[in-house]
């Protein structure tokens, strides 16, 4: 694919990966090039992060080849690709928070004297990388009392000492404020000019525009094109990114929504006590909820839901108040909640298809609220597989060993037995395949269809502007914004999602 | 038959395979020692180890319910010194009417479960240190109300204490001990309650997965209470019936150690300590082996009777070790036959 003759710094070649159910990865090809900011985009579940895991170690190749100066090289774990000067900063900072800035940079390598840590070298060394990355603190600042931004930073200057040559960024801006966002650009810009490579995962399309030397895209888990620099602008990497008519991929038909079926009025979560949301939800409506990671939005669901009680304000549902202190009474009330972590909050990994599938609705098909009615769970169970296609060998089958897709669509049929008239989404496709989203996509327009009101949070753009009858915008606890179907676009919602509220 | 039987037990198929294992070992342990010894098969003895076995599986019974919602209750032993003790204590000593004392020896261990159950849901303090405390308190408080005196019924109570000591006879010489009856029935209630209503299926879930439990409108807290009060609760009985049937208790080592025994036969048994998993059935069983092992230790090895505890260690070792190995090779097969099916 690349004529160019210049000089390769790594290189990826026919790379493959397969996990239980997927093909993470299929004949992957990347070049990068000493000094060169190569960013590297695609859909959640497109195999980013899988990629580079393989490039730092974490997880080996099933097939392919990684070159290191043209030289083939094979990477065995993570301190193999360190020394190999190939350092992955992950999306979820890796340090110890109670440790000082120093200690963390030098980590398992620690210089000694005379058998005891040398704090005198650690505190001048750390310092040199610290003002490499532009951070200017003392090493012997507690790195949990640093902002996450500068957390980030921390870990860019642990990369450094180590020599790293390529340094690998997972979505680092995620959970970023604007001002530490350009921080750490002018941090990425600097080490570029020091020959440092760095190949930036996002899937902020403005940032790619702005930093990088190059765009590569992958869509399921193949290469779906390359751009020089000259070429990288929003249209053509969306293009690449989702290869494929947008709004057929989201097949909405608006309609009436109905009568209001969840009012949310001046309510105040444990988190933000001090912000008060006010919204509501139509029947038949699909509401989409953006917002920057941390901005207050699963926060908001699981208060709704009484997983966190709220501390002050009212819900209605179907105009009755209710005033949930547990997920027992949000589903009385007739909600329901499809958790963001499926595995930790929605599943019980360990158990069957059919007991997950029949958990919720355990006590109302109970004929006298003490026995299990078998017959009921096995009809739901049998309903529900067919409903949502989920393919499992067979309704005994434990949960934990189906793809992410079908794992998500048991979470849903758990509460589609229950027929609720409001249901929460929280991220409601992190991580399944493209299909399974497409199918997900489809079943949440036939609920909508059917007068059930949804609200649902995502952190995927694409997503919220494909699915949305309504977007509301969250920046720090509060709303700071509602866009119509005409009104949405990518820039409004993140002008909203960064607190601009001007601009919208 | 065999529907009513899993129905019973639930359908934890690998748990029905640890079940056949630890049954198997029970048998050779069980044969081996009859061979060595062959009063070990005696009536008197065959009786004396089923009214033991029936005693410390009521134990096991209420501790496995604790540890499938993968909790630890380290104050079962205490629990029985408090009731094994306090009655009699209370009727002869004190000379309390013993309906009043009988009620108590159940109310009070099931208000010990429910203060253990609060502090673990509600303060959410560790089920280890909560019942440590525990085990430490109880005993403390027996020692001191008492004195460190030894309580017995003396030749008081004979009508209540055929329960412990009294037997249905089957044949001549050989009659079935009648706590093994009050275990039947226990085991019975407990696994209906655990595979057949809806607050067994709770307390499975939640020891999977707490959180997703929660998140499905299961009211957590509530049952790990539930766990705690029925636990101490049958720990109450057990005290009851251990001491009915030796007529005498010494406060000071009553019921010493017993929350290892009977936590030893829940794991046996194939309870997870992380929670989830666990049948009545093999509660039972792993109850029996430990009992048949110790039997063995007095009889066959006589010698060696004072190296009980290191056999009793070694053979659980070796039974968790065989376990986790055998858990593996299943994973490996599935993933091997997933890989297949895929490729």
């Amino acid at each position: 694919m690349s004529s160019d003759t210049s000089k390769q710094l790594l290189e990826v070649r026919g790379i493959g990966k397969s996990f239980p159910g997927v093909r993470a990865l299929n004949n992957v090809n990347l070049q990068l090039k000493g000094g060169e900011v190569l960013a590297l985009l695609g859909e959640n579940g497109a195999g980013k992060s899988t990629l580079m895991k393989i490039l730092a170690g974490v997880q080996p190749a099933d097939e392919g080849h990684i070159l290191l100066d043209g030289e083939p090289v094979e990477i065995k774990g993570v301190q193999d690709a360190l020394d190999h000067g190939i350092a992955l900063i992950h999306q979820e900072l890796n340090m110890a928070t109670n440790l000082s800035v120093g200690a963390n940079i030098f980590l398992g390598r620690e210089p000694q004297k005379r058998g005891l840590i040398d704090e005198a070298t650690i505190y001048e060394r750390s310092k040199r990388y610290l003002e490499m990355v532009g951070l200017n603190v003392d090493p012997n600042i507690i790195v949990g009392d640093l902002t996450i931004g500068r957390q980030q930073l921390v870990e860019i200057a642990k990369a450094l000492s180590v020599d790293a040559r390529v340094l690998i960024m997972d979505e680092p801006t995620s959970s970023l404020s604007q001002k530490e966002t350009e921080t750490l650009f002018t941090a990425i810009k600097d080490l570029r000019k020091r020959g440092v490579s760095v190949i930036y995962i996002s899937h902020r399309l403005g940032e790619a525009k702005e930093l990088a030397d190059r765009v590569s895209v992958l869509r399921d888990g193949e290469n779906a094109g390359d751009l020089p620099k000259e070429e990288i602008n929003h249209d053509s990497m969306v293009k690449l990114m989702v290869g494929r008519d947008i709004s057929q991929f989201y097949s909405r038909t608006i309609h009436k929504p109905g009568e209001v079926a969840l009012e949310v009025k001046n309510l105040r979560t444990p988190v933000h006590p001090t912000h008060e949301l006010n919204f509501s939800l139509r029947a038949g409506e699909i509401v989409g909820m953006a917002g920057l990671v941390g901005a207050g939005r699963t926060e908001l669901l699981a208060t709704l839901f009484g997983v966190t009680p709220n501390v002050g304000g009212e819900v209605l549902v179907s105009g009755k108040s209710i005033d949930a202190q547990s997920p027992e009474e949000a589903i009385n009330a007739g909600m329901a909640l499809v958790p963001e972590d499926r595995k930790l909050q929605g599943l019980i990994l360990e158990m069957s298809v059919r007991a997950n599938m029949g958990l919720a609705s355990l006590k109302r098909e109970s004929p006298n609220g003490i026995f299990m009615n078998d017959e009921r769970e096995g009809e739901i169970t049998q309903l529900m597989i067919q409903q949502m296609r989920v393919k499992t060998p067979s309704e005994k089958q434990v949960v934990r060993y189906l793809s992410g897709g079908n794992q998500q669509k048991v979470v849903i049929g758990k509460w589609l037995a229950m027929e609720p008239r409001v249901l929460l989404l929280d991220e409601p496709t992190r991580g399944i395949d493209v299909g399974a989203k497409q199918e997900i996509y489809g079943l949440m327009e036939d609920l909508a269809k059917s007068g059930v009101a949804i609200l649902f949070v995502s952190s995927e753009l694409e997503e919220v502007m494909g699915m949305s009858d309504r977007t509301l915008v969250m920046h720090e606890g509060q709303i700071t914004g509602e866009l119509t179907r005409e009104q949405l676009s990518e820039e409004a919602i993140m002008q909203l999602a960064t607190g601009n509220t001007e601009a919208a | 038959m065999k529907t009513f039987f899993s129905k019973l037990i639930g359908s934890q198929s690998e748990g029905m395979k640890r079940v056949l294992g630890i049954f198997v070992l029970l048998m050779v342990v069980y044969i081996i020692t009859a061979i060595i010894n062959p009063n070990f098969v005696g009536a008197y003895n065959q009786e004396n180890l089923i009214r033991r076995t029936s005693l410390f599986g009521i134990l096991g019974i209420g501790v496995a319910l604790v540890i499938i919602t993968g909790g630890i209750d380290l104050s079962l032993g205490s629990v029985v010194c408090l009731v094994g003790v306090g009655v009699p204590w209370l009727i002869t000593d004190q000379g309390w009417s013993p309906w009043i004392v009988l009620i108590l020896a159940i109310v009070i261990p099931m208000l010990i479960g429910l203060s253990h159950g609060l502090l673990i849901t509600k303060l959410r303090l560790q089920p280890f240190i909560v019942t440590l405390c525990g085990l430490l308190i109880y005993r403390g408080v027996t020692r001191g109300f008492t004195g460190d005196q030894t309580a017995g019924f003396g030749t008081d109570l004979k009508g209540l204490r055929w329960i412990a000591t009294g037997e249905i006879p089957l044949f001549p010489g050989f009659g079935i001990p009648f706590p093994a009856v009050i275990l039947i029935v226990i085991a019975i209630a407990v696994g209906i309650f655990l595979n057949r209503t809806i607050y067994g299926r709770y307390l499975l879930a939640l020891g999977n997965n707490e959180e997703a439990a929660k998140f499905s409108g299961i009211n957590t807290d509530r049952m790990i209470t539930l766990a705690y009060v029925i636990c101490s609760g049958l720990a109450g009985l057990a005290g009851l019936l251990f001491v009915l049937d030796l007529n005498l208790a010494q406060p000071v080592d009553f019921g010493n150690f017993y929350e290892l025994y009977a936590i030893a036969a829940a794991v046996l048994g194939g309870c997870s300590l992380r929670g989830g998993s666990g049948t009545i059935i093999g509660v039972i069983i792993g109850t029996a082996l430990l009992r048949v092992l110790r039997n063995m230790m007095n009889m066959a090895f006589l010698g060696f009777q004072r190296a009980e505890f290191a056999v009793i260690g070694a053979v659980i070792l070796g039974g968790v070790i065989a376990d986790e190995l055998a858990k593996r090779a299943v994973a490996r097969k599935r993933a091997a036959q997933k890989q297949k099916q895929e490729g």
